[in-house]
């Protein structure tokens, strides 16, 4: 039910947006995020963008498990 | 994609395994027990595989976490019933359709002639009242603080376009406050929270800080891929491990602090709290949403009159208990016998997200000892 997929924004036209789920584009409302743009990364569910991707916080956190991976003992 | 998609990967998963075991042999032998409180996340930690991963001192429980499931019969015997009116339209999300409710479902509606559509998105309820102005168009309003303001943008754009023949019944409930009755009620031993990633992104960390400050629990905020499920299960051992009873967010990708501030904003034009009631727990304070008075003739059982008798329940199905982690699925009697996903008799199988479900579908891995 709280299902949610992330997509890059494609278009934008007032509240509405074109997001591109790897190869497959959906329509969405930006309403309860009236600020994102295209190029931005969006989490989608039940047709409207919920929140948008913080790709400062996702290169953190892929960079910490990254990390754990290489000081990870044998 | 680069910045999506390697949460799932391998490479990145062994080292949080490695931590996750070597974190559970440190705890041992206590037995720890956690609860994922939301059903994408019991989904996931089926279907990824990281369930099968856990340690065998650690048991992971499903809490009130399925929109679904939590629905009472009483509100699914209103859905019903709305269906059921001569001209009336009702649009819903499709994991609604086979949930029994007193008597009847809405697919048993359907098929006595009811007009009930699913829809992906609660704006297409307007495409449809638009596209007939002689029917009046139902959308019904399930689902916590992630599909809520989805609802909520969507009231406010049917009162810009001044819609007359469009309502909601509004069935929304809100998530902290039934984790505090799950607490209150002292029914369930919990020692950490994996807190719903994506309500979360909704409400922020903050509305959590009870959890630490009055009952000394600690809780971390995961998101679903492998990474973001074993992160969860890290972060819970962690914070038990030492003692320490924060909320910790490990979604920070699509958590803020906050949460979604315009998000939060449309939802407070649009409703406010009230008492609710759950199934397995009955009314919970404050843990349901109406529409604001200025709103109200978007109310559907404001618009429509329904005379309903009282709700039954099945006897010997024990979804109120599953959903408070007091029992694991296959402790009920018709798990698997009476009821399955093809024949279903309670809500947390007829979803696809609901503990019995999830546990029918998978094979329980473990049974829990509740």
């Amino acid at each position: 039910m709280c299902l949610a997929v992330p997509g890059k924004v494609l278009e934008k036209d007032g509240m509405d947006v074109t997001v591109d789920f790897g190869g497959t584009r959906r329509r969405a409302r930006a309403d309860l995020t009236p600020d994102i743009v295209v190029g931005e990364y969006a989490l989608v569910h039940a047709g409207f963008v919920i929140q948008k991707l913080d790709a400062a916080e996702a290169e953190r956190t892929l960079e910490y498990l990254r990390e754990m991976g290489e000081h990870a003992p044998d | 994609m680069h910045l999506t998609e390697p949460f799932g990967d391998r490479a990145l998963t062994q080292p949080l395994v490695e931590r996750m075991m070597s974190l559970a042999e440190r705890l041992s032998p206590r037995q720890v027990r956690l609860m994922e409180v939301c059903g994408s996340h019991t989904m996931s930690f089926f279907r990824t595989g990281v369930r099968s991963l856990l340690p065998d001192n650690v048991t992971l429980l499903s809490g009130p976490g399925c929109p679904v499931c939590v629905t009472p019969n009483r509100e699914l015997d209103q859905m019903i019933a709305l269906a059921s009116l001569p001209n009336v339209t009702v649009a819903t999300f499709g994991d609604m359709l086979r949930v029994p409710g007193s008597r009847s479902s809405l697919v048993q509606a359907r098929t006595s002639g009811a007009d009930v559509r699913v829809v992906y998105s609660p704006m297409d309820a307007l495409t449809f009242a638009e596209a007939d102005p002689s029917r009046e168009v139902v959308f019904l309003g399930v689902g916590f603080e992630t599909t809520a303001p989805t609802v909520a943008a969507t009231v406010l754009e049917a009162a810009r376009r001044d819609l007359r023949n469009f309502s909601v019944l509004v069935a929304h409930k809100l998530v902290p406050p039934a984790l505090r009755a799950l607490l209150t009620s002292g029914e369930v031993r919990i020692d950490a929270f994996i807190l719903p990633g994506h309500v979360s992104t909704i409400i922020g960390a903050q509305p959590y800080a009870f959890l630490e400050s009055e009952f000394g629990i600690p809780s971390v905020i995961a998101g679903f891929l492998p990474t973001d499920l074993l992160e969860g299960v890290v972060g819970c051992l962690e914070l038990v491990a030492y003692d320490q009873a924060e909320v910790r967010n490990r979604y920070a990708r699509f958590v803020r602090e906050r949460g979604n501030v315009a998000a939060k904003s449309v939802l407070e034009e649009t409703f406010e709290p009230c008492d609710a009631e759950w199934r397995g727990f009955g009314v919970i304070p404050e843990s349901g949403l109406r529409l604001r008075p200025h709103l109200r003739r978007f109310d559907a059982l404001e618009r429509f009159t329904l005379d309903l008798p009282e709700p039954r329940e099945v006897h010997g199905c024990l979804c109120g208990e599953v959903l408070k982690g007091m029992v694991s699925p296959d402790e009920c009697k018709l798990f698997g016998t009476a009821c399955s996903p093809e024949n279903p008799i309670g809500p947390c199988m007829v979803s696809s997200e609901g503990a019995c479900a999830a546990h029918y579908k998978y094979g329980a891995h473990r049974a829990v000892k509740v």
